[in-house]
């Protein structure tokens, strides 16, 4: 094809210069033909060889005649259409230039010359594109050069001469066309044709897919056509030497009619004739079932049907319409209309291991493995063990014959003969067991020893036990009278029916005149001694007479008894009634009524007396009795004899019909097959079958085996004539025991029959049909084929004598015979399947598979039943195989302390949560390890007072850890859900936005002047260890730290508390500056330096100088999780606090004298405490970071040091200082790594909340979050009974204590402060550290007064709650502050102000303080709506908070979902109960005792004095600090400290704190470090002061202070 | 401490080598591996931790990445439960030179002393949705686990997709101590006095 192609571009190349409208032409026709074989090479796919057109025209027009003839042989098949194309393209382009350069070298030198180089290079190019088609470069090659040779010498002329000819000729008309004519008539006219069929076949596309498979072969037959076309043309053309016809066009051949052609529609109609085209549409089930049938669904009845195998609807349609065509189609198809299929056997899971190889360059699948050849055993569970025996072990079978006791071919008389026979056989078998005598005997024994011991004739036997026997006895004679009597009418009967079958037997052979049977019955009379037998007789009567007298008697008696006590109850009753009827009768006239229901009483009937029996009638009874079952006295004993002596009738003397039967018997013939396992191994010799119907084999086979055999089996086969064999029956045989050995077998007779139905058309009763021996037809009896094979199995003896038996441990197995493993209920009967013991024993026994899932039911039984032998527990167990794998039984293991501790380790008991490693032997392991647990478990109830100072707080604590426990057992659960964030880091999917910034990145400085903390990678928790993790404290800077006094100095005038009003002033300065002047002068510096202690660990900073130092440093604390556990769950439960604390450095100056100070310097450091922040640990967790200024927890006295804002007032921006009021610090605190913060437990709460409102919510919430993903919307919380709540039912107006409202009636403004500081003061205990990871639980107020514990939630609401009660206009804030992170606050309107209150530590600021902790305000709630803040910022400072303004904050509440009035689930009022002051006196003397020897405790090496007029006089300001809550009093302390002590350099300083438990109070204190000052006369004061408000709300006052003496 | 005749600890320990790995598709793999137990094993010596050098394919051999990078470590321990499990994790440039995960694998420790073979097949967990999974592609920041340790436990697998991706190869040399004198019998008693070769061939033809 490229070879032609080519060929064809040099040609056509050639003649642009000749001629161009020759070349024109020439083109026309070259698309003609290109065209038509384009056609063919789009579906060359399907067509390997090309036709051998293919390459012909386009040589033919190529090359001169002369080398058309060779090169259409030697042509390449067809490469793919693709290639073609590019080749075209690009050959053309190389061709084009080459040969114009080859153009141009051919004009200049010789035309003689050889012109190697061309074909060269072609064939390189040739070479570099189709490296396939190696194999075919000699062929072209050949071609090419003779095509080169002869065109490039006189390809010019030719070519030119050639193209000239048959221009000529066309012009010239010719009468009759030409052969080329012809030619080009064929190719034209064929070339539309295809144009049509392609048509057609775009046209039919649309059609469906049958038709479209049809006109497929109808193109192929037109290809086909096609073909032969061309070769036709190809005879054409090898004789013509006029190829060049390039004139010739379509009109040319105007007149010529077109070839015949019938139409597509016409061909359809015609195959319609003769195929048959399945229709797709589904069947439906009417006609897939036969005769009206309904089809039923298995499924739905309960049974199991599998799976079928997958077959799209429309194969399986075409299938069922295929099958319906034929006859019996329906045959195909199940009771449930579908087509019968076996379940799917495609298993859903791959079983085959992956396999890969570890040699290289070989498949893995072709991999070869050498596997040392070895015995294949078969199914191993019956192999026998290696070591024994192994030897072929041998079963013999002997098969001696077959009898039919029921044959198609029997007639009448057969049949009576073989029911003579039978019969016969059982009267034998019954004589030999002559059970009537051994009865009758055994009777008579029985009366003698009744009457010996009546008699009392033996002496040997006591009396008494004599006389228990008798009715023992007597029920025995009984039963055995019962069972003779039965006996003997057994007998009686058989022979009666004996009598009676040979007796129509005889008539049968009277009215058919013919004798079939040889068999011949006598009787055989015995006479017998009429005398003794009469004698005999009656006296049996006699007896038996006696007997049932007995009998009947006895049976009175006790019948009269019954009848007595009856009686007497009846008499009693009647009695009863009398006496009633009297006492009715006098009360007739007041209760007429009560005479009727009397009546209505039920009356017992009296009692009949049983009567006795006649002796008579028994008499009689046992007469008649005796008549019917017993030989008359005197008649002769009758004993039949069976014979076959009798003749039978020839078969010339029958009748035509008795003929054709007994010639039919001849013809028929049986065999036996043996089967051993299911598998056939041996068949008897075809026997026929004897007119007697007997068929004797005689035949022993020997069955060498490995195994213990499944089953023996022998197949009873009938031929009739030559053709048709029919199985008869199959019967089982009984695999012997192992002591049937060979020669000792006796032959057995094994029944079997078969439910064949054979009709005959002869005297042959048939089989399965009626037939009846009366003549009207009545009496019909069926008759089944059946008969006995006579075999014996037994196992055969070897040459020493051994028996050749595979070995007693496979008999076990044998037992469980081959019929027991097919089917349990043929084992052990239908009822063995209720019955459990009988059904474990078989499962046991037939060794199923447990693989297969047939059994699947039966297998749980089978290991509840191979623990024991066949031992059905009664009980019924859940995990059936738990006990299999108890090692030891539970108490066992409930003793080892090793177990016990990894099961409680397991279970992530707190105590043991990362206990490792567990030692490995039991004595390692103290009891010790457990007291802890075991206390903890037995307190859990007791609540301990002692430990906890107060019983209210102890009863508080005890409930709270309850409460945590149970969460903590929830979160344990839930932790253990992964999400696929967990476990696999991936990339989100950048937004555009992200993008965007991204790109916007790209143009910002590389290094910014104001720099930003960059987000760092989180770390999960998981793979870190102690020393990974550290605490990075940045301190930057502090404001306001309060100055070192000088000893005398000036009053300051005590400033009062700000109103509101003043705080919110511009400038509300209440100090002079001119009475500071002299005074900044004389000011003493301080030099403060921080102190971070966190775990223990303790950094500190470089001292700074004055009160805003500048410290700008970055501690480094190690972190150590509890434990060394690092998952995200414990570190959300440290507990530990970062306390950062803020001291002055004093130098003293120690000189002793001026001696010394002259030569150096001696001093002594000092630091004092100024104040602390307390951050804990898990905000900074949550948060990540903590960045921000932070107010410096301050104590309100701090004796020798003032807060005065003096600089301030110098410098001119005191209004800025002015706004502070303590001091403050700038901190930032991270951890290094980050951590991620556990996540909240993913659980759904229940709840109690409407649906709808729970939807709105959510919708409520997603709005918010979509708009504002930073800030938190809350709608719904969770109470402490795990219950989801929608928020505003907790806001409600509360009560505060009426003491705090009393306190000052005139001032809400204060009253409101005092409100705050009562909630502030109830403990902090954040959710986060009891309900670690757990979301907020919100308590009600009620519940958080009970509890006297809660985080800011609580204390929020409550604060809300009270200020609401008070009056005021008050929301809870959701939000974000530092450093507690989201939190809530309270916002009140105080004189069209807003006020912002910290309920946690009861200040308030204003919204415009600067240093108000609240950053982020993110939504309002009220008691009855919820308000979302979509202003563009949050910062308090920032923001409206107007809530009426619909464009600033969202309502949830709104007219489209107006507020439906919600009940709150706040109580109606709060009652507080009075603190006990008795125990908050002692508490406070408890207090004070434990912190003293605290202190004397941290000052091991030094003597602690403490300074008892100090104390008290520090005892004394306690109750004041408490009044004007720590405001405004120091002045006064220390001038009266001045004045009661002296002389002493004191420092000290009141701390103030809610109450909630002893260590925080203790840590507190130490943190002061008061305790460190270390001059040797020092002395210590400490006084604690306890005040109890409502409620046991306790506030704590500790003043400590260090006194040294001034010298 | 305890007397020689009852010790308090057994020990196992486990020399061997990450030997090779097929990564069709893949060149210019190094690989990571670390050791996983339970709460009562202490690594007593050795390194419970590496990371391999980068090696390439080789001409020769085809498809398979030589490591040969060994592993040595011994382990005490009071109880069975939590036998040390290894977890080998391979990393190679993707197209555009980005360090991607090629596998994670882990296999535990073989119990029985003497040499094993064992072929850890290896996967890579999937990306959600085939928008991520393009944009990690053309990011070069494919999913990885959060720990590879995660291939070790069993828990919360359930909630990650993975590709089978290729297998890594890894000899065993396990040599225990004073195990049968603490009750833990880990070879069979007729096993004892026989080669091993048996077993590990059979591991092999697996």
């Amino acid at each position: 094809m490229d070879c032609s192609e080519e060929s064809r571009m040099i040609i056509m190349e050639d003649s642009l210069d000749e001629d161009p409208a020759q070349a024109e032409k020439l083109k026309r026709t070259l698309t003609a033909h290109r065209h038509r074989r384009k056609k063919p090479l789009r579906e060359a796919a399907g067509a390997p060889e090309p036709p051998p057109e293919e390459g012909s025209p386009a040589s033919m027009a190529a090359a001169p005649p002369g080398a058309a003839h060779q090169a259409p042989r030697g042509l390449p098949p067809v490469p793919s259409a693709s290639r073609t194309g590019f080749a075209e393209f690009s050959v053309r382009e190389r061709m084009r230039e080459k040969l114009k350069a080859a153009r141009s070298k051919a004009e200049s030198t010789l035309l003689q010359e050889d012109p190697s180089p061309r074909p060269r290079r072609l064939k390189s190019i040739r070479e570099k594109k189709t490296e396939v088609r190696l194999d075919k470069e000699s062929d072209k090659d050949e071609f090419r050069e003779m095509q080169e040779d002869e065109s490039h010498i006189s390809s010019k002329v030719k070519f030119h001469d050639s193209a000239k000819k048959p221009k000529q000729k066309t012009s010239v008309q010719n009468d009759f066309p030409s052969a080329e004519e012809t030619y080009k008539f064929f190719t034209f006219d064929f070339d539309s044709e295809a144009e049509r069929v392609k048509a057609g076949i775009r046209k039919k596309n649309e059609l469906n897919h049958e038709e479209e498979a049809e006109e497929e072969e109808d193109v192929e037959t037109h290809e086909e056509g096609q073909e032969e076309d061309e070769t036709d043309e190809d005879a054409h053309l090898v004789k013509d030497d006029d190829l060049f016809d390039l004139g010739q066009t379509a009109q040319d051949f105007l007149v010529v009619k077109p070839a015949e052609c019938e139409s597509y529609s016409e061909q359809l109609q015609r195959e319609k004739e003769f195929l048959f085209i399945p229709s797709m549409q589904a069947v439906p089930a009417s006609q897939k079932m036969p005769g009206n049938m309904q089809p039923r669904f298995l499924e739905d009845e309960g049974l199991y049907t599998g799976e079928r195998p997958f077959v799209p609807p429309s194969n399986l349609n075409i299938l069922e319409n295929r099958i319906l065509r034929q006859e019996q189609g329906k045959e195909w198809f199940g009771d449930d209309g579908k087509i019968l299929a076996l379940p799917n056997p495609i298993k859903q899971s791959l079983t085959r291991p992956p396999i890969f190889s570890l040699e290289e360059g070989i498949e893995p699948e072709l991999e070869t493995l050498y596997r040392k050849a070895i015995k294949v055993t078969a199914a191993s569970q019956y192999l026998v063990g290696p070591g024994d025996f192994q030897g072929p072990f041998q079963l013999d079978i002997d098969i001696s014959g077959l009898i039919f006791t029921h044959h198609p071919c029997f007639s009448r008389e057969h049949v009576l003969a073989a029911k003579l026979a039978q019969l016969y056989d059982q009267y034998l078998a019954r004589k030999q067991k002559n059970l009537t005598t051994l009865l009758t005997d055994k009777l008579h024994a029985l009366r003698n020893a009744v009457q010996c011991s009546i008699d009392g004739g033996d002496a040997a036997v006591p009396k008494p036990v004599a006389q228990q026997s008798i009715p023992e006895y007597k029920i025995e004679i009984r039963q055995t009278r019962r069972l003779r009597d039965a006996e003997q009418e057994k007998d009686r009967t058989l022979l009666k029916t004996i009598i009676k079958v040979w007796k129509e037997m005889k008539s049968l052979r009277d009215f058919q005149k013919f004798t079939n049977t040889p068999m011949k019955l006598y009787l055989r009379k015995e006479e017998v001694d009429q005398r003794l037998d009469e004698k005999a007789y009656e006296a049996e009567i006699q007896d038996e007479i006696n007997e049932l007298l007995e009998e009947c008697r006895e049976e009175y008696e006790k019948k009269m008894e019954e009848y007595e006590t009856e009686l007497q109850e009846w008499k009693s009753w009647k009695k009863a009634q009398k006496s009633k009827k009297k006492k009715k009768k006098k009360d007739l006239r007041e209760e007429e009524e009560s005479v009727d229901d009397c009546d209505f009483g039920e009356e017992p009937v009296k009692p009949i007396p049983p009567k006795m029996v006649n002796s008579l009638e028994i008499e009689q009874q046992a007469r008649e009795k005796a008549d019917n079952l017993r030989r008359k006295p005197g008649e002769p004993v009758l004993i039949p004899e069976l014979v076959l002596s009798g003749s039978i009738t020839p078969s010339e003397l029958c009748p035509r019909a008795e003929v054709l039967r007994r010639e039919d018997v001849k013809k028929r013939s049986s065999f036996i097959k043996v089967l051993f396992n299911s598998k056939e191994v041996s068949r008897t010799v075809t026997r026929p079958i004897s007119s007697d119907f007997r068929v004797h084999f005689g035949q022993i086979f020997n069955l060498q085996i490995f195994n213990w055999p499944e089953s023996v089996k022998l197949q009873i086969y009938e031929t009739v004539g030559i053709s048709s064999t029919t199985l008869l029956a199959e019967v089982f045989i009984p695999i012997p025991e192992t002591t049937v050995l060979t020669g000792s077998t006796p032959i057995e007779e094994i029944e079997f029959s078969s439910n064949q139905r054979v009709m005959l058309d002869h005297e042959g009763v048939g089989s399965g049909v009626s037939f009846s021996f009366e003549a009207d037809g009545s009496n019909k009896m069926t008759l089944m084929t059946s008969g006995k094979v006579s075999n014996s199995v037994s196992w055969a003896v070897g040459e020493k004598g051994v028996p050749l038996i595979p070995p007693v441990s496979q008999q076990n197995t044998g037992i469980a015979s081959a019929l027991k493993n097919i089917d349990a209920i043929a084992s052990i009967g239908t009822s063995g399947l209720t019955d459990m013991k009988k059904l474990a024993k078989w499962a046991a026994e037939a060794k199923l598979d447990p693989n297969d899932p047939n059994n699947a039911a039966l297998m749980q039984l089978i290991t509840v039943a191979t623990s024991g032998e066949a031992r059905v527990p009664d009980f019924f167990r859940l995990e059936q195989l738990q006990q299999e794998f108890n090692f030891v039984s539970d108490e066992e293991l409930n003793r080892s302390k090793r177990f016990r501790l990894l099961q409680l380790r397991n279970a992530e008991v707190a105590e043991f949560r990362n206990y490792k490693p567990v030692p490995l032997h039991e004595r390692e392991i103290s009891e010790k390890l457990f007291q802890d647990y075991e206390k903890r478990l037995r307190e859990r109830d007791v609540t301990d007072s002692k430990h906890y100072l107060d019983a209210h707080r102890a009863i508080v604590a005890n409930y709270l850890q309850k409460v945590q426990e149970s969460v903590i057992n929830r979160f344990l659960v839930a932790k253990h859900h992964f999400l696929l964030s967990d476990l696999v880091n991936e990339e989100e999917i950048p937004s555009l936005g992200i993008l965007g910034l991204s790109i916007f990145k790209l143009a910002e400085p590389k290094r910014p002047l104001k720099p930003r903390r960059k987000e760092r990678k989180k770390v999960t928790a998981q793979n870190l260890s102690d020393g990974d993790i550290k605490l990075l404290v940045n301190i930057i800077r502090a404001y306001d730290i309060p100055v070192r006094k000088t000893v005398s100095k000036l009053q300051q005038p005590s400033r009062h508390s700000r109103p509101f009003n003043e705080m919110f002033a511009a400038s509300p300065s209440a100090q002079s500056p001119g009475e500071n002047i002299d005074w900044v002068f004389n000011q003493v510096l301080v030099r403060p330096f921080v102190e971070v202690s966190f775990q223990r660990t303790v950094c500190r900073t470089t001292t700074a100088e004055g009160p805003n130092p500048n410290w700008n440093e970055e501690l480094e604390l190690p972190f150590r999780a509890p434990n060394g556990d690092y998952s995200s769950h414990s570190l959300q439960s440290v507990k530990d606090e970062v306390f950062i604390n803020l001291f002055d450095e004093v130098l003293y100056d120690i000189g002793e004298d001026d001696h010394e100070r002259g030569s150096g310097i001696h001093t002594r450091v000092e630091r004092h405490w100024l104040g602390c922040v307390k951050i804990p640990f898990t905000t900074i967790y949550f948060q990540a970071r903590i960045d921000g200024t932070f107010k410096v927890d301050i104590p309100p006295v701090l004796l020798g040091y003032s807060k005065e804002k003096n600089l301030g007032n110098d410098r001119g921006y005191d209004s800025v200082r002015n706004l502070s009021e303590g001091s403050y610090i700038t901190l930032f605190i991270t951890i290094e790594p980050q951590l991620i913060p556990g996540e909240s437990v993913r659980e759904k709460f229940d709840t109690q909340e409407d649906e709808k409102l729970l939807q709105a919510a959510a919708k409520y919430e997603a709005e918010c979050t979509s708009k504002f993903p930073s800030r938190q919307c809350l709608t719904t919380v969770v109470d402490l009974s795990g219950k989801s709540v929608f928020i505003t039912r907790y806001i409600k107006p509360l009560n505060p204590p009426q003491e705090l409202l009393d306190a000052h009636p005139n001032s809400s403004q204060t009253t409101a402060e005092l409100v705050a500081r009562y909630v502030a003061l109830i403990p902090f205990l954040p959710d986060s550290v009891s309900f670690a990871g757990i979301c907020d639980l919100w308590s009600t107020s009620d519940q958080f007064l009970d509890l006297l514990a809660g985080d800011e939630e609580e204390h929020a609401v409550l604060l809300c709650n009270y200020f609401l009660g008070m009056g005021k206009k008050a929301w809870l804030i959701i939000g974000n502050a530092i450093p507690e992170g989201a939190t809530a606050y309270v916002l009140t309107l105080e004189q069209n102000q807003y006020a912002i209150w910290n309920p946690s530590t009861g200040c308030f600021y204003g919204q415009f303080d600067t240093f108000c902790p609240l950053q982020n305000v993110y939504c309002l709630i009220s008691c009855d709506n919820i308000w979302f803040n979509i202003q563009e910022y949050d910062s308090p400072v920032r923001i409206n908070f107007d809530i009426s303004k619909p464009k600033l904050w969202k309502s949830f509440f709104s007219r489209s979902l107006p507020y439906p009035g919600f009940c709150s689930v706040q109580p109606e009022e709060l009652i507080y109960q009075d603190s006990d002051k008795a125990a908050v006196a002692e508490l406070q003397g408890r207090i004070e005792k434990i912190l003293k020897e605290k202190i004397m405790d941290w000052r091991p090496r030094h003597l602690t004095r403490w300074n008892r007029y100090c104390t008290s006089t520090l005892r004394h300001f306690l109750p004041l600090l408490e009044q004007n809550q720590g405001k405004d009093v120091e002045d006064d302390h220390q001038a009266e400290l001045q004045k009661q002590l002296g002389d002493y350099r004191v420092s000290g300083f009141p701390i103030h704190m809610p109450f909630s438990e002893v260590g925080p109070l203790v840590e507190a204190v130490r943190s002061t470090g008061v305790h460190t000052i270390d001059v040797s006369n020092v002395e210590f004061a400490l006084a604690v002061y306890v005040h109890a408000y409502p409620q046991n709300v306790l506030s704590v006052w500790i003043y400590v202070a260090s006194l040294v003496r001034n010298q | 401490m305890a007397a020689a005749g009852s010790p308090d600890v057994f020990l196992v320990a486990v020399s061997g080598q990450i030997e090779s790995g097929q990564f069709p598709g893949f060149d210019d793999l190094y690989c990571k591996f670390c050791f996983v137990y339970g709460q009562d094993w202490v690594p007593t010596a050795g390194l419970e931790e590496g990371i391999s050098q980068i090696t390439s394919k080789s001409d020769a051999a085809n498809s398979t990445l030589v490591w040969n990078f060994p592993i040595d470590i011994t382990f005490k321990s009071t109880n069975p439960s939590g036998w040390p499990q290894i977890v080998v994790s391979v990393y190679g440039p993707d197209f555009f030179g980005n360090d991607v995960v090629r596998g994670y694998g882990a296999v535990h420790v073989p119990i029985m002393p003497g040499r094993h073979m064992r072929t850890i097949p290896m996967f890579v967990p999937e990306s959600t949705s085939r928008l991520q999974k393009f944009t990690s592609w053309f990011t070069g920041r494919r999913p990885e686990f959060t720990d590879p340790r995660v291939v070790a436990q069993g828990e919360g697998r359930e909630v990650t997709r993975v590709r089978s991706q290729g297998f890594v190869t890894i000899s065993f040399n396990v040599v225990t101590k004073d195990m049968k004198k603490l009750g833990y019998e880990v070879t069979p008693s007729d096993m004892q006095n026989h080669s091993l070769v048996s077993v590990t061939e059979g591991i092999h033809n697996y």
